[in-house]
C-alpha cells in the first residue's frame, strides 16, 4: 500500500539530520568523566541574541538596594547585611531577566551561559563575576 | 453471566504526557463507565502567590503550564490590568497576539504529533516534530527562550519586534504553508489513522453543551465558540477570526478524535492567516506603557479590587481572577480556571462505547494539561475560605504540647 508517507520518507532520505548532538555524537562509557573534559564536548547550537543565561553580578558597581530582592519571582537573590551586597542562587533562579530591568545601576546582566548543572549547591553561588565584558 | 473488570490507567503510563489516573470499568474490551481521579500533579501555586507581588506572579503564572504558558501569563496579566486600569498601547497588543499564535501553532503541532505517537503513528510524529522546531525557533529569536518565554508584563511586552524577526516570521508562515500541508495529508488521508480515530471517544453536539466544553473539543463537537470572535481581546478586534468548525470543511461534525484533529490542523492555517495579518497591520509606536518597574509596582500597591482575564488559550478559554488589596505588596487571592479543567467534565462521556485499546487516545484526544487543571479552592462547610498557615498550624502544634505540659502528660 503506497500512502503519502513514502513520499516523504523517500525525501527524508536525502535531506540532512536535523538534530545537532549534544554533549557527545555517541553516549560515552562515563558521561561524567566526559563532562569534565569541556574538550570532548561537542560544541552546542550558538544561542540566540536574547539568551538568558547566567547572571552576571558586578559586585563592586552594586549599592545595596534591595530592588532586585523585590522583584525576583524565585528568590534566588540573598542579601548579605554585612557587606551591603547580594549573593545568587543559580540552582534558584529562573532567568526571568526582570532583576537585570530593575536595577538603577547595571550590576546585574545575563551571559549566554546555559551549562551549568551541578551536584554542588554552595558552588553554584555567584558572589562576584567582575565587571561585564562586552559579549560575553 | 457478565463480569466487569476495573482497570486503572495511569498516574504514570507510556501513553500520557502527564499524571492522571482514568479507572475504567470494563466488560471485555468494551469501557462501560470510566472515573478520572485527579490530583498527582497539584503543585500550590496559587497559594504561593500570596507571598509575591504580581511583577513576581507573572513568572509564577508562567510555570502553570510549559506549552501554554503565554496563555496564562496573558490572562494574568489582563486581569491585573482590567482591575489597576493600566493601558496597553496598540503595539503591545499586537506583539502579544503574535506570540499567542506562535503559540497556538506551537501547541497544535506538538498535540497532532503526540496524537499519531499514541495510535502508533511514530513516522508521522518524528515529522510533526520536527515541523514544530521552525515555531520553536521563531519564538526564542523574539523571546530568548523556546518555553516560558518572559514576554510579557504589565502594560505591553517586555521585547519588540525587529525587522529580521518579522522577516523570519513571513519566511516561517511560508514554510508551514508549504511543509505543513504534506504532514496533514499524511495523517488524515492514511486509511489506518482514518480507522483508528473516526468514530473513537465521541462527544455530541448537546453533551459538550450541557458539560461545558471549551476550545477545540467543543469545535470539534460542531459549536462555534472561540473567545476570539465572542469577546475579542488584544489585536483580535481588529482583525475577524471565524471559528474553525468540522462541518464547514467536511460537511458534518462527527465529535470524535478525528474531528479534533482536524480542527487543531485548520487552526494552525488560521493562526498562519492571522499572523499575516498581524504583521501587516502592525501599528508604530511604544511596545509598553511604563517601562520603570519602580512605578509600576508603586501603583499596583495602590490598585484595589478584583480583575478578569479571560483569553482563548490553545485549548480553550483560560480565565483568570485575581484580587489586590491597597496598601498591599502581595496578590490577594488569584483563581486559574485552566482550559482543561473546563473540558475534563466530559471526558468520562467519550470513554463510553469504546475499546481499550482506544483509551490513551481518547485521554489524549482532549489535549490534556494536567498541570493547569489541577486547582484547589479550600473552602469550609459554609462555603467561605478558611486556611490554616504553615505558622498557624505550627503554633497549634506547640500549643498542644503546652496544654500537655500543663495536664503533666495525661492525654485527657
Amino acid at each position: 500500500m503506497f500512502t503519502r508517507i513514502f513520499q516523504q520518507l523517500f525525501k527524508n532520505l536525502f535531506s540532512n539530520v536535523a538534530t545537532n548532538p549534544f554533549p557527545a555524537v555517541h553516549m560515552p562509557p562515563s558521561l561524567t568523566d566526559a563532562l569534565s573534559n569541556p574538550d570532548a564536548i561537542k560544541p552546542p547550537i550558538p544561542v540566540g541574541e536574547r539568551f538568558r543565561g547566567k547572571l552576571r553580578y558586578d559586585r563592586a558597581k552594586c549599592i545595596g538596594c534591595k530592588l532586585c530582592m523585590r522583584v525576583c519571582p524565585a528568590n534566588a537573590t540573598d542579601f548579605v547585611p554585612e557587606e551591603k551586597k547580594i549573593i545568587i542562587h543559580n540552582d534558584k533562579c529562573c532567568f526571568c531577566a526582570q532583576c537585570t530591568e530593575i536595577c538603577p545601576v547595571k550590576c546585574l546582566t545575563m551571559s549566554g551561559e546555559f551549562a551549568m548543572s551541578s551536584y554542588d549547591r554552595k558552588g553554584n553561588i555567584t558572589k562576584d563575576s567582575g565587571a561585564a565584558v562586552a559579549g560575553a | 453471566m457478565s463480569t466487569t473488570y476495573k482497570v486503572p490507567i495511569g498516574p504514570v503510563h507510556v501513553g500520557l504526557k502527564e499524571p492522571v489516573t482514568a479507572w475504567l470499568t470494563l466488560d471485555g474490551e468494551r469501557i462501560m463507565d470510566a472515573k478520572l481521579r485527579l490530583g498527582a500533579i497539584h503543585r500550590g501555586i496559587e497559594f504561593m502567590a500570596r507571598e509575591r507581588n504580581p511583577i513576581q506572579v507573572i513568572y509564577l503564572s508562567e510555570r502553570i503550564c510549559g506549552i501554554c504558558s503565554f496563555s496564562h501569563v496573558l490572562a494574568f496579566i489582563r486581569a491585573i490590568e482590567d482591575l489597576s486600569a493600566i493601558k496597553v498601547p496598540p503595539r503591545g497588543q499586537y506583539i502579544r497576539s503574535l506570540v499567542l499564535e506562535l503559540e497556538r501553532i506551537h501547541s497544535h503541532i506538538l498535540w497532532s504529533g503526540v496524537a499519531c505517537y499514541s495510535i502508533g503513528f511514530d513516522s508521522a510524529f518524528h515529522l510533526g516534530m520536527e515541523m514544530r522546531e521552525r515555531v520553536m525557533d521563531l519564538l526564542e529569536l523574539l523571546t530568548g527562550n523556546r518555553v516560558n518565554y518572559g514576554v510579557a508584563t504589565f502594560g505591553g511586552v517586555r521585547w519588540d519586534i525587529t525587522p529580521e524577526f518579522a522577516k523570519a516570521t513571513r519566511d516561517m508562515i511560508k514554510f508551514y504553508r508549504r511543509e505543513f500541508t504534506p504532514f496533514r495529508d499524511i495523517v488524515m488521508e492514511d486509511p489506518i489513522a482514518q480507522a483508528r480515530m473516526r468514530g473513537v471517544g465521541v462527544l455530541t453536539k448537546e453533551e459538550a453543551v450541557r458539560y461545558s466544553a471549551v476550545g477545540p473539543v467543543a469545535r470539534a463537537s460542531g459549536l462555534r465558540v472561540d473567545l476570539r470572535k465572542s469577546s475579542p481581546y488584544e489585536a483580535y478586534s481588529d482583525m475577524p477570526v471565524e471559528p474553525v468548525v468540522p462541518q464547514d470543511y467536511f460537511g458534518a461534525a462527527h465529535g470524535d478524535v478525528l474531528d479534533r484533529f482536524a480542527v487543531r490542523v485548520l487552526e494552525v492555517y488560521q493562526s498562519l492567516d492571522l499572523l499575516e495579518k498581524i504583521l501587516d497591520g502592525l501599528p508604530d509606536g511604544p511596545f509598553v506603557a511604563e517601562t520603570n518597574l519602580n512605578k509600576v509596582l508603586a501603583s499596583l500597591k495602590k490598585a484595589e479590587g478584583v480583575g478578569w482575564g479571560i483569553i482563548e488559550a490553545p485549548r480553550g478559554d483560560d480565565t483568570h481572577i485575581v484580587s489586590l488589596k491597597g496598601g498591599e505588596d502581595n496578590v490577594l487571592w488569584w483563581k486559574v480556571r485552566a482550559p482543561t479543567y473546563a473540558s475534563a467534565v466530559s471526558w468520562p462521556l467519550m470513554f463510553r462505547g469504546n475499546e481499550l485499546a482506544d483509551a490513551p487516545l481518547i485521554i489524549n484526544s482532549l489535549d490534556p494539561c494536567v498541570s493547569c487543571m489541577e486547582r484547589t479552592l479550600t473552602t469550609n462547610a459554609h462555603g467561605d475560605s478558611n486556611i490554616i498557615t504553615k505558622q498557624e498550624l505550627i503554633k497549634r502544634c506547640r500549643e498542644k504540647t503546652d496544654t500537655l505540659r500543663a495536664r503533666g502528660g495525661e492525654t485527657r
